[in-house]
């Protein structure tokens, strides 16, 4: 049960949140204009990286804002929370 | 009291396993990844394709990942004809396997039932029975009743709150004692003259243009004619060395047993809504898995509300849980993929063939997939059974949505 | 009182005698007792026989470490696998040995179980008296402190000891500290209670034992702390010898906590084989309390000064440099022989000393309880003083202090529980005083030799040389695997299964790692450790259960017209988490015979639904329909305010997700609805795209689900009821057209009335505030009798919907059809440049123009109904598998309006072989079946106006 620093609430259990894989995954400006493959680059591939890792949470039973969170994904230690990013633009 | 032993009439292992070699410099083709899956694939690439100049590399120790970490549980029914295919082709050699690698795996066929618990779920159980069929596997469509006269100890009364509507049962479904598997895989690679290096983690890939040479590990650069991954939830870190991006993410997926008990449990009970799975293995523990918990992790472990509500399912269909007691919980990493479909084949590189993306249902594929990797390795390109789970289909859209059949899993 | 009870001391109640049967025959013991210090005051030391072997096995410990004497609980309540040592006695108990494998009760388990969450600055684990002095001292500090131990009392090992503190009896001490903790009204005591588990971010689980007879029988904590300091003690190692497994050899320390704890002795005539000063302790004791002492048997060279002279003067005979090398004795140990071993030599001298005993108390040095430590991601290392693994680097707001961190004396576990609070303390950014500690005065402490084992003169193979006595694994079985190949410690422990029993290991764990080291010849510092893992001590399904069992398994959602329902004897369908009637039958009329008649008067009269479980999203902002327009996969900007259309929602990939209306409310504020089962997860999904693709759009997305109750009127007559009770509302087809929504009042209640329909004929959809929902859905009922208004519910609504070709999302689709497939092109707007899942329309799988689609069968036999599930092949005769396979049939009914079987198919290329006959399973059998277009039942749309 980590311990998630939501920006807006603050530090909440993690059985209040979404989990939504990594963050900054930018939807393509124009999908019409992209190949198939980076249209599948898109949908399916994420980083997937051990350690460090930028990633999407909900505070879903709380305040219903995505955030954006550094943790370390061996430890499970969250490096910082940033409200700044909550956005992948 | 006449005093049982349990456990005292399992086998003995033999009197030999497996030697511990150093890595030689160079081989035909190098495994990366000491699970079953890398046991296996080199088994087939030795027996079907006759060759033995093949290194297996593990990081740790041999079959210390998921192998060791998994409920073991063996079955074929699956919804879609790509993935009863091969599933059903591990289940076929699973059934000859003992004999083949002269070693007691704890195979029993013991069946899984698989619960329904909404109407929807009795359509889509329905559905996967008649498909099953048709594929040749053994698959039935059991009422309540039937149900209980299976598996005694589930509550199938309408008390519950998702009363169980009924069930899949797969006769021929069972569970198997993984170090058995990895151990047997191993004595007879021993014996053909593979070479199983341990303590040997794979850091890089040599590579001349778009052709892979070798790997880089902790114990010295390795050159190989060809290079296999079944690396499992460490795929991606690899694959990242070459730039190579794989739609897997690495989730952490616990499992726990009971202590030693009184046989209660006959067969494999598995459940989506209610989620749980749960068998009773051969020395009388009980053997749960949980839920995937929902982030990516490579820590080993998971959360513990996870297994609190993995004991509330527990309890729920089984009563007679109440007063078993967890003895020990544990987590692997599994790699997810976005259609809850492995990807066994070909890569952009020359000479470099991956095989990853299991998720939860990795164990009951080892035979089948190491016959078909093996097969792609050795000929460079997909036997017909793992043609479908390609990279590519990613980019077709032509998925092999499993969510269904393999939910939470296994 | 038996010889082996004294007559004074310990902490049991004399004056409560409690009786107990074990293995058939009746006990007496005392309030205060465990079973197990019951059972040794009775003489009996054989629990149980070993697992594999069936050799006789005692009672070995005193706590949580007992490998041995496992027993099955059969009153007050079956309950297997319990260790004797943690059995608290009761009046009436039962209980049997175990061979190592338990019995689960055939009856319901009658007890609660529950849990609470709870949140503090220091958690400090175990009560002895490290966990004391950094309970106190955190606690003076203002910290918000728990304190938790397994023990039914604080103390922890200084209740089993003849320790003095300020030179008065340590329990005085015990307490004081109890009675000053009581005070502080921030600090929360927690006896009987086990953390068992230390996960990320200081979140640790622990069971309070709160007896069999209280409310609830146990109770699991969920405690997040700032810091936390373990205090977890250490537990006694034993030494591998020969014959090492009879009943009658103890743990040197357990001996003495059941003499200082139970007022109890383990025999008559005590031999101690020890590795360290400790067990000096224990013969001093037992020899003070009237046990002779037959020799103590120590395999270091010399015996530290103070107790060589305090055995001397109790002529207690001392052997330095010695060994015991077996054991003999049938059901009890009766003989210890021992040889001279000097600590330079491989093995002990071939010349044995007999000793004649009936116990044997071992000890090979202590190991510090570093599980949850472990747990928390601390590192540990090997300490070649201890023989042990101490904590080596500790994870931030985590510390180790006592015994757990690997201090030897008293003096030095108060300390160092005392700087650990303190330093808890300062983390929490409080000020911690320097504490004024008792003092014990302890004896220093010498450190002991390291011995795994002792080798045997009789036993070369090591057969009988037990290295973890619950799983019967000897030194010949570490032998084995190291000769089948094996080096690594996961792999011989697997193959032994040493350390994986019901105690994981406690007594052998570490034991068996340097048993290991050794005959692989590697150096003590190589000795590796395996995993710690939750939960430290085994803990029962029900109590990790908790309350949710049965109903609060997961919460049940009802209407606001749900007891109505009730009322009528309606079953019910789970829907997500809601409870929706399935049918209403009358008198005994079955299923199939109910929604034939319900479809009939939704068809010829008017019916009347609860609908109120769709999910609906109150969609506001000056953005709201450019909004929906990417979200949607049909275009909602152009709908125009009162009007309503027929929306789908696919995901990014193409598939369909979701289906519902939307009806514009007003220029920039829509009320859109989903599936019922869907709704939380559309509304997530919403929220996603638009915080984090979409930010810059003006939206605002709020759930109003269980705002409104709504109702759906359905069937030629509908029109009729409405407007007996919306008297003020015009209704007729041009005031009121088709797909448009208006504000009314409707039984006296303001409600907004939507004319929609997924029935075909003419509908209504009535939402109320959901508390007046049962008394608009009366006021309806009763204006609707003289019409014959029939409830009905999910089943009919599926038939009437199936007869006009609607799918349900969830059920004729399973997350790989688009809408094209679907057959709802017209649902798709070409004009948008973009909408999620667009893109993904022309990839060249999803693109296909033989996909599987959703296609009309009708049954060549019409009484027939096909299975839901049944799969469609070409053939009328099956080929051997596997079969290519067409598709499957999504929904199937009898329908009252086309008196007969028809079904809705996923079919490849269905919409091509349109008037095919193909063949759909059933049971072993093929039936033949028609494929149709999938709207079977007034296809021109003539009867939605009325």
């Amino acid at each position: 049960m980590m311990l998630i620093p939501c920006p807006w609430c603050g530090p909440r259990d993690e059985i209040e949140f979404h989990y939504g894989g990594q963050a900054g995954v930018a939807y393509p400006q124009d999908p019409q204009a992209v190949s198939d493959q980076d249209w599948a680059e898109f949908l399916f591939f994420r980083d997937n990286p051990r350690g460090e890792f930028a990633e999407r949470w909900l505070h879903a039973a709380g305040c219903r804002r995505w955030f954006g969170l550094r943790r370390d994904t061996v430890t499970n230690r969250v490096l910082d929370s940033d409200d700044t990013r909550t956005v992948t633009q | 009291m006449a005093p049982r032993t349990p456990g005292a009439d399992l086998p003995e292992h033999p009197e030999w396993l497996w030697s511990s070699p150093e890595p030689k410099a160079s081989y035909d083709a190098v495994i990366v990844g000491g699970g079953g899956h890398g046991l296996a694939t080199a088994y087939y690439l030795a027996v079907n394709h006759g060759m033995t100049d093949i290194a297996v590399l593990e990081k740790g120790w041999l079959a210390g990942g998921n192998m060791a970490r998994n409920t073991t549980i063996i079955r074929s029914n699956y919804l879609w004809d790509e993935s009863a295919g091969l599933y059903e082709h591990s289940l076929k050699l699973w059934e000859g396997l003992e004999d083949e690698l002269d070693y007691p795996l704890l195979f029993s066929q013991r069946g899984v039932l698989n619960l329904a618990h909404s109407l929807q779920d009795v359509r889509d159980s329905v559905r996967r029975v008649n498909a099953n069929r048709l594929n040749g596997i053994d698959a039935e469509w059991l009422d309540p009743a039937q149900v209980a006269e299976v598996c005694p100890i589930i509550d199938t009364s309408e008390d519950l709150r998702y009363p169980v509507m009924g069930a899949t049962w797969q006769p021929r479904a069972g569970i198997a004692k993984h170090d058995h598997v990895a151990w047997g895989f191993a004595r007879a690679l021993d014996r053909m003259g593979v070479d199983i290096v341990q303590n040997c983690e794979v850091t890089g890939f040599e590579r001349v243009g778009d052709r892979i040479v070798g790997v880089e590990t902790t114990r010295g650069p390795i050159r190989a004619g060809k290079v296999a991954m079944a690396a499992a939830g460490h795929s991606s870190v690899l694959a990242d060395t070459l730039g190579l991006r794989l739609p897997v993410q690495s989730h952490p997926l616990q499992a726990l047993v009971s202590e030693l008990l009184e046989p209660v449990h006959p067969t494999v009970v598995m459940s989506n809504a209610v989620h749980v799975y749960v068998s009773q293995a051969h020395k009388g523990e009980l053997v749960l898995g949980a839920g995937i918990d929902a982030y990516n992790s490579y820590s080993q472990r998971g959360a513990f509300h996870t297994i609190e509500r993995q004991m509330a399912a527990a309890v729920e269909l089984f009563p007679m849980f109440a007063r078993a007691h967890v003895l020990r919980t544990w987590g692997g990493v599994v790699d997810v993929t976005p259609d809850a479909s492995a990807i066994v084949g070909l890569t952009p590189f020359e000479g470099l063939y991956v095989n990853c993306g299991w998720g939860t249902g990795g164990f009951k594929a080892t035979p089948g997939v190491g016959w078909c990797f093996a097969h792609t390795i050795a000929n460079d390109g997909p036997h017909p059974l793992n043609a479908p789970f390609s990279l590519e289909r990613f980019t077709t859209g032509a998925l092999v949505d499993e969510h269904g059949a393999s939910g939470v899993a296994h | 009182m038996s010889r082996f009870r004294l007559r004074t001391g310990g902490r049991i109640d004399r004056d409560r005698p409690l009786r107990f049967t074990f293995d058939g025959r009746e006990y007496q013991g005392y309030e205060g007792d465990t079973l197990a210090s019951a059972l040794l005051a009775n003489g009996v030391h054989q629990v149980a026989t070993s697992i594999k072997h069936g050799r006789p096995r005692g009672i070995m410990a005193a706590g949580v470490e007992e490998p041995n004497a496992l027993v099955q609980i059969e009153k007050p309540f079956p309950e297997p696998m319990q260790t004797a040592t943690t059995v608290r006695l009761a009046d009436g108990l039962e209980a049997t040995g175990l061979p190592g494998q338990g019995r689960l009760a055939t009856d319901p388990d009658p007890a609660r179980y529950d849990s609470m969450h709870a949140h503090c600055d220091v958690l400090v684990v175990g009560a002895g008296p490290a966990g004391l002095t950094a309970a106190l001292t955190a606690a003076r500090s203002g910290a918000r402190v728990i304190v938790a131990d397994a023990d039914t009392e604080f103390g922890g090992g200084l209740l089993g000891t003849s320790e003095r503190l300020d030179g008065a009896p340590a329990d005085t001490w015990v307490r004081q500290a109890v009675a000053e903790l009581d005070r502080y009204p921030e600090v929360r005591q927690l006896p009987g209670t086990t953390v068992f588990g230390h996960y990320e971010n200081n979140y640790l689980v622990a069971l309070e034992h709160r007896g069999e007879h209280a409310h609830t029988r146990q109770r699991v904590w969920r405690i997040r702390a700032r810091e936390v300091v373990h205090a977890t003690g250490s537990h006694e190692r034993p030494l591998v010898f020969s014959g090492n497994d009879r009943p009658g050899i103890l743990l040197a320390g357990a001996a003495r906590t059941y003499l200082h704890r139970y007022g109890v002795v383990p025999g008559e005539r005590v031999a101690v084989f020890t590795t360290d000063d400790s067990a000096y302790a224990a013969a001093v004791d037992l020899h003070d309390a009237g046990v002779e002492i037959a020799a103590v048997v120590d395999a270091r060279g010399s015996v530290p000064p103070p107790w060589e002279s305090l055995c001397t003067e109790r002529g207690i005979t001392l052997m330095p440099g010695s060994a015991v090398v077996t054991t003999s004795g049938r059901e009890r140990i009766d003989q210890v022989r021992v040889a001279p071993w000097w600590q330079d030599e491989a093995a002990p001298g071939a010349e044995h000393t007999r000793i004649a005993c009936d116990t044997l108390l071992v000890s090979g040095g202590w190991n510090p309880a570093v599980h949850l430590h472990s747990q928390a991601r601390g590192g540990l290392c090997f300490s070649e003083d201890l023989g042990a693994f101490v904590p080596d680097g500790y994870p931030p707001s985590v510390r180790s202090a006592g015994s757990a961190a690997g201090e030897p004396t008293t003096d030095a576990c108060l300390a160092s529980g005392a700087d650990a609070g303190a330093r808890a303390a300062v983390a929490c950014g409080l000020t911690a005083e320097p504490a004024d500690l008792p003092r014990a005065g302890s004896v220093p402490v010498r450190s002991g030799r390291t011995v795994w084992m002792v080798p045997s003169p009789t036993d070369s193979t090591g057969d009988t040389q037990y290295v973890d006595l619950a799983r019967d694994a000897t030194v010949a079985d570490v032998r084995r695997a190291i000769g089948a190949g094996m080096e690594s410690v996961e792999h011989i422990k697997r193959y032994t299964t040493l350390s994986t029993a019901h105690d994981q290991g406690k007594t052998s764990g570490t034991l068996a790692s340097g048993v290991i080291t050794e005959l692989l010849g590697r150096s003590t510092g190589e000795i590796g450790t395996t995993t710690f893992r939750a939960p430290y001590t085994p803990v029962a399904f029900a109590a990790l259960a908790g309350r949710e069992r049965g109903d609060l398994y997961d919460p049940v959602r009802v209407t606001s017209i749900h007891d109505w329902h009730v009322e009528q004897g309606a079953p019910f369908e789970d829907v997500g988490q809601w409870k929706r009637p399935w049918y209403y039958p009358r008198g005994d009329e079955d299923m199939e015979a109910a929604v034939l008649r319900e479809c009939g008067a939704v068809r010829s009269g008017v019916g009347i639904q609860d609908v109120s479980t769709l999910g609906k999203i109150d969609v506001q902002g000056p953005d709201a329909a450019e909004f929906l327009d990417l979200v949607y996969t049909n275009k909602m900007s152009t709908l125009k305010v009162g009007r309503v259309r027929y929306g789908l929602m696919c995901h990014a990939d193409g598939m369909v997700f979701d289906d519902g209306t939307v009806a514009r409310v007003d220029e920039h504020r829509y009320l859109i609805t989903t599936t019922s089962g869907g709704a939380a997860g559309v509304l997530q999904w919403l929220e996603d795209w638009l915080q984090t693709e979409w930010p810059h759009l003006r939206v605002h997305l709020t759930s109003v689900t269980e705002h409104w109750a709504t109702i759906a009127l359905a069937g030629p007559r509908s029109r009729e009821v409405l407007s007996r009770v919306a008297p003020g509302m015009e209704l007729d087809k041009d005031g009121f057209p088709f797909m448009s929504w208006k504000d009314g009042t409707v039984a006296g209640h303001g409600a907004r009335v939507f004319r929609i329909s997924f029935s075909g004929e003419l509908a209504f959809e009535v939402s109320v505030p959901w508390w007046h929902g049962r008394e608009v859905w009366e006021a309806l009922v009763e204006a609707g009798e003289p019409l014959g208004i029939t409830p009905y519910g999910t089943e009919t609504m599926h038939v009437l919907r199936a007869e006009k070709g609607l799918p349900i999302v969830g059920q004729d689709t399973d997350g790989t059809v688009t809408p094209y497939d679907l057959g709802m092109g017209w649902a798709v707007s070409k004009k948008k440049d973009d909408f999620l899942g667009k893109r993904s329309f022309t990839r060249a799988d999803t693109a296909r123009t033989d996909r599987k689609q959703l296609v009309g069968l009708l049954p060549a036999d019409p009484d027939l109904v096909l299975a839901e599930g049944a799969q469609v092949v070409e053939h009328p005769e099956l080929p051997a598998p596997p079969v290519p396979m067409l598709g499957h049939v999504t929904s199937s009914y009898r329908s009252a309006v086309l008196e007969r079987g028809f079904a809705l198919a996923l079919v490849e290329a269905g919409r091509d072989r349109i008037g095919d006959t193909v063949h759909a399973t059933a049971g072993d059998r093929l039936v033949a079946a028609t494929i149709t277009d999938h709207v079977f039942y007034d296809k021109e749309g003539a009867r939605r106006d009325g």
